[in-house]
């Protein structure tokens, strides 16, 4: 009996070894990744790379200061769309939850939230790429907002579904309207879940190449117009990572250390966040 | 001479299928503090929040027959407007947890867009406090957020919150069952003392409390008033035998 | 105040108009998501149907993809793209179960579990770009060398690289999932196995897992969902090529495509209605199949968490 019973401990403790040993083990490419990229890239961070557009083949000295740019006016552009359309299309949601238009429409949130982001790139391409007849950034920012949608209203609902009722029957006992009840108790008061997801969603499509390549397409110059093909991180790392020159790939090199550098950055702001102000509530 | 402020003629009110309310008719006078009781489910809560239109927000309720304010039917009145003049405090305190103890006093006009100089606005912060007998506790914290007052205190500032916005009724849905003792006693004294200005309707599940506070008690038993009596009366010698078999505990 | 008073009454009135209108901006937003799903999915079936009118369902079987002489065929993306996606998955399956079972059985809270949990998170959170490009720069040479040793025509690139990156990039999100769920395991299951003598390993065994069963096999529908959308990392390490190996081990350890990374690829140069309309005949392939796993997914996690 006693034997029996030292194999069977035995036997839980090799699991249990297994089982840590291979989870901590898969944190392991995440380490090497990280670390090669800040190797190779951190070196490549200077003045000029982060003010010059890139240099033609052959000469020194670029930069990717249109891609910066580019990151940063398509994905702001992208947030104007998406956040306001996210937020009330989540209050929707989470106020009449019963609804059969809450049930079709949540549908349609679970299926956007996994069609593939190419598949969004082409449908965007006959959307608004073809009318317009050019790559645009607007084309690559209607792109990445319906990437942005599904994030965005399922914390918006989600945060203001755990809000006590007893908040909106204190504010409509007041004789406050409906909609100033959601605009000014109820969205304030989920204020620090919403943002969570609105940081999120940023975080999630600053990184998102697939929906560009034939949308915002890329641009080797600087530019600001929304309505024409403007190159952003993603893309140009896409681009110049797979090229044969070496000045371009150094280029991909820093590019890929400054990506990954502001999308780590925001996915932990977001959690310190979500984990002081939830402390707060 | 009596002056009748809340008054209902054969009053119903449905949840779906379930007939909550039954041809209720009452008529309660101003300046009176007027108790509701009964046992779970015999309607008492629902026909409160008929009074200021509260229950027609949960999808699925119907009403039907005459529940007038003075002489207006508070069915054809806007019922926002019904909703400043006739308050509610709930079970459960709830302050705004996001807005300070000052903003809270003046909800009611801050989040309606019902713009007032300060001055008059402080007025109203200091008289509303002073109402709920808050004042001199909070006179020197009106900026913080009122999340470090007790659950009494959190309570009279949802009083105040409602005094605030100058009702002719205010209705207490159970206003102290989530309270400690000492909280209950701190808001039934306040019950006395705002009589003078206010009528009070306050439904309780807690017979001693009815006896304690009231000048009159109704008390409702599946969905029917089944008597409307001065409290004195109702509970020495009531009319009715279900109302002598509730107060004496054959049933609670 | 009774200009006060008369004020609110006025106000009152006006605010009812807000509130009907604001209601009705709420409903139109969600009115919106249907239209872009009903607008997604009406392109892709009408953009595809010049390449459906000429090839037919024979597309789907067929293993030519010749643009110049205007021959298409899904074959040897359908390949490419369920070798990938099921060799990552079954990769990244025992480090999934590992996470889940260590960071929601033995270790759910306090601080390691914590970093585990966000260095997982953080896997999730790389851009795919980012893993492609490293791909390409550090495990490209290695795996050809490993080729070369196993006397497989060292590419470097290929189904077997993509693979390995793709089963990394697709644990968080198993591993996730199955974290709550084995947390929603009641512990008065758990302790009457305890009581009668159980071992840990035998709790987790006979009581853990059975329990969760479907909710960790809806977690291996959506990272199979997510694996097979996944575009970047693949389209740079899988080697683009269109034609089809002859034996297994070339097809594994040789060039490939999937759907996804084929439409990034060639998107761009196809020049031809018919060229064009055949990759988005994939993407309208790929909507499908992705859509329908992670629908399924969710389905059998709410039934789950709704025990």
């Amino acid at each position: 009996m006693d034997a029996r019973i030292k194999i069977r401990n035995t036997k839980s403790i090799l699991f249990k070894s297994v089982i840590v040993f291979l989870a901590f083990v898969i944190t392991l490419p995440l380490i090497v990744v990280l670390l090669y990229i800040i190797k190779m890239g951190v070196t490549q961070v200077n003045w000029t790379f982060l003010t010059k557009i890139p240099a033609p083949v052959g000469e020194t000295g670029g930069g990717i200061s249109n891609a910066l740019l580019g990151s940063l006016i398509i994905v702001v552009v992208a947030s104007v769309i998406a956040v306001p359309i996210g937020i009330l299309a989540g209050i929707y949601l989470s106020e009449n939850s019963r609804t059969r238009l809450a049930y079709y429409s949540g549908l349609c949130v679970d299926i956007l939230q996994g069609v593939p982001s190419i598949v969004v790139g082409m449908v965007i391409y006959f959307w608004v790429v073809k009318p317009l007849g050019t790559f645009s950034a607007l084309s690559g920012s209607v792109a990445l907002a319906i990437m942005m949608l599904p994030i965005v209203i399922r914390s918006t609902e989600q945060t203001l579904l755990l809000l006590p009722d007893t908040l909106k029957e204190a504010a409509l006992s007041l004789g406050v309207p409906y909609h100033r009840v959601i605009l000014k108790v109820i969205v304030p008061c989920g204020f620090a879940g919403i943002l969570s997801g609105i940081m999120l969603s940023i975080a999630r499509i600053i990184g998102e190449t697939a929906p560009l390549l034939f949308t915002a397409f890329g641009n080797p110059y600087l530019s600001t117009s929304l309505t024409k093909p403007m190159e952003t991180l993603p893309h140009l790392i896409f681009n110049y990572a797979t090229s044969p020159y070496e000045d371009w790939v150094n280029l991909a090199w820093g590019a890929s250390f400054i990506l990954l550098m502001f999308v780590l950055f925001l996915n932990i702001t977001t959690k310190l966040l979500t984990r002081k102000w939830n402390i707060q509530l | 001479m009596e002056h009748t402020v809340v008054s209902a003629s054969k009053f119903n009110a449905w949840f779906g299928d379930n007939h909550a309310v039954k041809d209720v008719s009452i008529k309660i006078e101003k300046n009176l503090v007027v108790a509701v009781m009964g046992p779970s489910g015999c309607g008492k809560t629902t026909f409160l929040r008929c009074i200021n239109r509260m229950h027609e927000l949960i999808p699925g309720t119907k009403t039907q027959g005459s529940l007038k304010l003075y002489d207006d039917d508070v069915y054809t009145m806007n019922p926002i407007y019904v909703r400043y003049k006739i308050g509610m405090v709930f079970q459960r305190p709830n302050p705004f947890p996001n807005l300070s103890i000052y903003d809270n006093v003046v909800a009611g006009y801050k989040l309606n867009g019902l713009k007032m100089a300060k001055a008059d606005m402080d007025n109203i912060v200091e008289k509303s406090l002073t109402s709920a007998a808050l004042w001199k506790e909070v006179k020197d914290s009106l900026h913080k957020k009122g999340t470090f007052l007790s659950g009494g205190q959190q309570q009279r500032l949802c009083i105040a919150r409602a005094i605030a916005m100058e009702p002719e009724v205010i209705l207490f849905d159970e206003p102290t069952s989530a309270l400690d003792p000492i909280s209950t006693a701190s808001v039934e004294q306040l019950f006395h003392e705002l009589k003078a200005n206010y009528t009070l309707i306050i439904v309780t599940h807690n017979m001693q409390q009815a006896a304690r506070v009231s000048d009159k008690t109704a008390f409702f038993y599946v969905g029917e008033l089944v008597e409307f009596d001065d409290t004195k009366q109702m509970f020495t010698a009531p009319k009715d035998t279900r109302t002598q078999n509730y107060i004496t505990g054959r049933f609670s | 105040m009774a200009t006060m008073k008369n004020k609110r009454l006025d106000l009152s009135y006006s605010q009812m108009k807000w509130e009907t209108i604001f209601k009705r901006i709420l409903i139109v937003m969600s009115v919106i998501l249907l239209f872009i799903v009903a607008g997604i999915l009406v392109t892709l079936i009408m953009k595809s149907m010049p390449s459906i009118k000429s090839l037919g369902i024979g597309f789907l079987w067929s293993k030519s993809w010749d643009p110049v002489n205007n021959l298409y065929g899904a074959y040897p993306f359908l390949l490419g793209t369920l070798l990938s996606s099921f060799t990552a998955l079954i990769i990244s399956i025992p480090f999934s179960y590992a996470v889940a079972i260590y960071l929601g059985e033995y270790n759910p809270k306090g601080w390691l579990s914590n970093l585990l949990k966000n260095t997982i998170d953080l896997i999730a959170a790389v851009p795919s770009v980012i893993y492609g490009f490293w791909g390409l720069a550090v495990l490209v040479p290695i795996i050809r060398t490993f080729e070369s040793k196993i006397g497989v025509a060292p590419y470097g690139v290929g189904v077997f690289v993509s693979s390995l990156v793709l089963a990394v990039m697709i644990i968080p999100y198993g591993a996730s999932l199955g974290i709550s769920l084995i947390r929603m395991v009641p512990s008065p299951l758990k302790e009457g196995a305890y009581a009668l003598g159980a071992t840990r390993f035998e709790v987790i065994r006979s009581v853990i897992l059975p329990y969760t069963r479907s909710g960790l096999f809806a977690g291996i529908l959506l990272s199979l969902g997510r694996a097979l959308g996944e575009t970047m990392a693949v389209a740079m390490l899988i080697g683009n090529t269109t034609t089809i190996g002859n034996t297994f081990k070339e097809i594994f350890f040789g060039p490939g495509n999937t759907m996804a990374s084929v439409i990034a690829l060639q998107f761009t140069e196809a020049d031809h209605t018919v060229y064009l309309s055949a990759l988005i005949e994939l993407g309208l392939v790929l909507f499908f199949v992705t859509v329908i796993i992670n629908l399924i997914g969710k389905r059998i996690i709410s039934r789950f968490t709704n025990k």
